[in-house]
Order: structure tokens, then sequence, then C-alpha cells
């Protein structure tokens, strides 16, 4: 049965770079509090599809409605809804950790306080004063991820959020970011790992080549299925 | 935890008054003004390379013209090229940590009014530019300058000030524009100097009473105009396009 007040609405959407279309006829409703794990190997239209959906592309055919407003028309309604994880950490380097996110959190009229309740949800209070060019991956990541949720969004969209996590970080991590179904929030999460995008999820996507290769309840997925995406 | 939201008006437009209210863009150049210096204080890498460029150029002028000193219209040209060359290798750096930090995704993602971006590079560049002058005119008196500068130093004041708004402005639009191709570095030049050709013009016009033998002269009000006008026409031309460059 149809979501009556979906969070996510794409009917027929496309996005090209110049003459290459990078994803091709996406149509999906995802309703709020659920979770789509997308799948598919590298090139086949993960990111863009996220980046879409946090409002940094525009859609170039079809339709894309996020929390309700139409995008590309209302993307300024929705950004301080929406917290975005993507391949690169949007943190400055010369800036310690504990300044950026006091710098997102300005942009995001956020109290100085939440800085320090996300920074210590993350385990990073210790070093939240040294430079983010000083920190290994992992504690960029983990940055990254306290700067994805300081604003407490509706709507998370996470590029394989738990790459260069160590497992004891990627479990600290995930109740801060919904991981496990949890979390309470719509989410959009990118994986490799089969079984571990599934685990949590609601519904799952597969895309091959920009175009949906499957869409199903994740529940109904099989992992076969899923590894055929990336034969 | 979070403050009160700006309030979202139906069918409001970004730059909807209600929707990010006076304090709400303050408050945003306020937080990317302060990131800015913080960025430049730690890395500084665009002032002192501005300051260096300024006297390596007055050294290259002084064998060039071969002259120990320099006076009037020519005082004037020297001390203004030598600005504006300086400017663009400012210019060239003000996007580059948005660009390959994310930076332009961080601020792209946080529902902020855009406008706030211009602003607070605007001033970052006018700040950069008044720095960079505070040791570049001296430096310029010091090395080539004839007669002192201590008289005209008021006037001159209120000429590179204008002169540095309407850099600044013009220099964040192409910044803001060259930025998103390959190749950033040569955009620049080939775009801003054109383009800042009345600066240049109108500035090297109003200080050439001042940098004459015999003491200052009085300041040509029709070349403070036309610096003025510029600066306000630029302004305007940002504010309306600058939204597009920042777009997908």
């Amino acid at each position: 049965m149809p979501d009556p007040d979906p969070v996510l609405v794409l009917r027929g959407a496309g996005r090209r770079y110049g003459e290459r279309a990078a994803l091709r006829n996406v149509s999906l409703e995802l309703g709020a509090g659920r979770t789509l794990v997308v799948f598919g190997p590298n090139g086949a239209g993960k990111t863009t599809l996220l980046r879409m959906l946090a409002t940094l592309l525009r859609p170039h055919a079809g339709e894309v409605r996020v929390l309700g407003r139409p995008l590309p028309a209302d993307g300024y309604a929705v950004r301080g809804r929406i917290g975005f994880l993507g391949h690169d950490a949007l943190l400055y380097r010369e800036l310690s950790g504990r300044e950026n996110l006091r710098f997102h959190a300005r942009l995001h009229r956020v109290v100085p306080a939440r800085v320090d309740e996300v920074l210590d949800a993350v385990g990073m209070t210790t070093r939240a004063g040294d430079p983010v060019a000083e920190l290994s991956r992992g504690m960029v990541q983990r940055l990254a991820i306290a700067r994805a949720v300081l604003h407490e969004p509706e709507l998370l969209l996470l590029d394989e959020p738990l790459a260069n996590l160590d497992p004891a970080a990627a479990a600290q991590v995930a109740p801060l970011i919904g991981a496990g179904g949890s979390g309470g929030r719509t989410r959009v999460v990118t994986s490799h790992d089969p079984a571990g995008g599934l685990q949590g999820a609601d519904v799952a996507l597969g895309l091959k080549g920009g175009r949906v290769a499957l869409l199903a309840p994740a529940a109904e997925v099989r992992l076969e299925q899923i590894a055929e995406l990336y034969a | 935890m979070r403050l009160d939201p700006p309030k979202i008006v139906e069918g409001s437009r970004p730059r909807d008054a209600a929707r990010f209210g006076g304090s709400g863009l303050r408050s945003t150049v306020a937080a990317l003004l302060a990131k800015e210096l913080t960025l430049e204080w730690r890395t500084r890498e665009s002032v002192p390379a501005m300051v260096l460029f300024s006297i390596a150029t007055y050294v290259v002028f002084h064998f060039g013209l071969d002259r120990d000193r320099v006076t009037g219209d020519l005082a004037s040209g020297v001390l203004w090229v030598t600005l504006l060359f300086s400017a663009i290798l400012g210019i060239n750096r003000l996007f580059v940590a948005e660009y390959e930090q994310g930076g332009f995704d961080g601020f792209l993602l946080a529902p902020v009014d855009r406008t706030a971006l211009l602003v607070a590079k605007a001033l970052t560049l006018f700040l950069f530019l008044s720095i960079v002058e505070l040791v570049a005119v001296p430096a310029f008196a010091l090395l080539l300058l004839g007669p002192p500068l201590t008289q005209a130093l008021p006037e001159l004041v209120l000429i590179l000030a204008l002169a540095n708004a309407g850099i600044a402005v013009l220099g964040t639009l192409v910044a803001g524009l060259a930025i998103q191709t390959r190749a950033r570095d040569l955009i620049v030049p080939l775009i801003a100097l054109p383009l800042l050709v009345p600066v240049l013009l109108a500035a090297a016009r109003c200080a050439t009473p001042l940098l004459t033998d015999g003491g200052a002269g009085a300041l040509p009000g029709n070349w403070l105009a036309i610096l003025a006008i510029y600066d306000l026409l630029f302004a305007l031309i940002a504010y309306a396009v600058f939204d597009f460059l920042l777009e997908d």
C-alpha cells in the first residue's frame, strides 16, 4: 500500500553529465522513518542519486519531490532538513574538527552546545581541537558524520557511511545515523555490503548503468540478486 | 537544541526577507568571514604572496624604467598596475578552499541566503587588498615614489577604498565563475583584467594629482564618481547573477 505522505517521490527521474546519462528513469517512493539502501557497482549512479536528493544536482528529467517539496524549485525549503554525507567530508583541512562543526552550526543556526554533543557521540572529543589535516581517514569520517547530523535532519542521505571506520567506531556512530533501523529518521544509504546493507533497511534499490535493476522490499531481496548487480 | 528556525513563507523566494531576515544574512556573513580569516591566518596563502608580488613588481619597474623615482601620472600608473596584478593573485585563490575541500557543498546544503557567500567573499578580498596596501603603498613610496606621500594620504586612502570595493566585487564574481573551470588560473586574468580597466583608469586618474611634485593637487571629482558608480554597478550585477554561478 503506498505511503500517503512519502518523504521521497521520484517519477522517471534522470540526470546527465554532458551527453552521458548518469541516472535514467528512476521511480520510487519512500515513506517517513523508512530506510532505502542503494546497491550498485562504481558508476552506477548511487552518488548522483544522493546528490540529486540533497539538492546539489538538478534533475534533468522526471519529477523529484523531497520532504513534500518539488526539486529543484523548492530546494531552498528543504536544505536545512537534510543531512548529507558524501565521499568528501566537507570539512576544511586547516580548521579543527570543533571549528568546522561550529562553522556548520552557525550556518544551520544550531546552538554551539550541540557541537560538543555530536563530538562526544562520535568519540572525537579528545581530538576535536586538532586540524582535520592531521587526522586519520576514519577520524575524518567520524567528524563528517557529526557534521551530517549536527542539525538533526529529518532525512539522512548517506554515501557509504561506515567506510574507513573500524568495527568499534562503526558501532559507536551507528545509533547516530540511525543504522540498524533504530534512528526513526528517513534514510537513503548506499552500500557495497549486501548483508550489512540490507540489515535495517526497508527497501532495496539496485542501480546498474544508471538504470533501476532492482527495487523491492529489503526483506524479500536475496543476496544473489545483489551480487548480480556487480557481475 | 536548535535556535528558532527562520520562518518559511509559502511561495517565498530564497532571498525573501521574511525567510532569512537581516540578522540571518549578517550572521551567515559573519560566520563565513570568520572562517575565511582563520583559514588565511593558518595557511598564509594569499596575503603574503600578494605583498611579495607587489614589492617584486616595484623592483621590476625600477629596472625596467631605469629610474630611481617616478612622479605624476607615471607614478600613479605604476602603483595601480602593481596593485591590480597583485589583486589577481588574491582573486585566483578566493574560492580554492571551497572547491578543493567541499566548502561549496557544505554551504549549499545550509538553509542560508546564498548572497551571504558573495558578501563574505567580497569583504574578504577587500580586507586582503587593504592589508596588502598597508605594506605595498609605503613600499612604493620608499622604493619608487618621488614626492612625499604624507600630505596626500587621506585622499589616497579614499581612492584605495573605492578601488578596492570595485576589485573585490568584480573579483568575487570572476573567481566564482572561474573556479568551475579547469583553466582557473588563466580565466581569472583574462576576464578580470579587461573588466577592471575602468577601475584602473579612474583610480590612476584620481591618484595622479596626489603623486605630483610640488604638493598634492585637488582630487578629480568626476573620476571619483566613476569609481563609485562602477562599484555600485558591479555590486548590483554580482547580486543578480551570483546565485546562478553556484547552481549546478
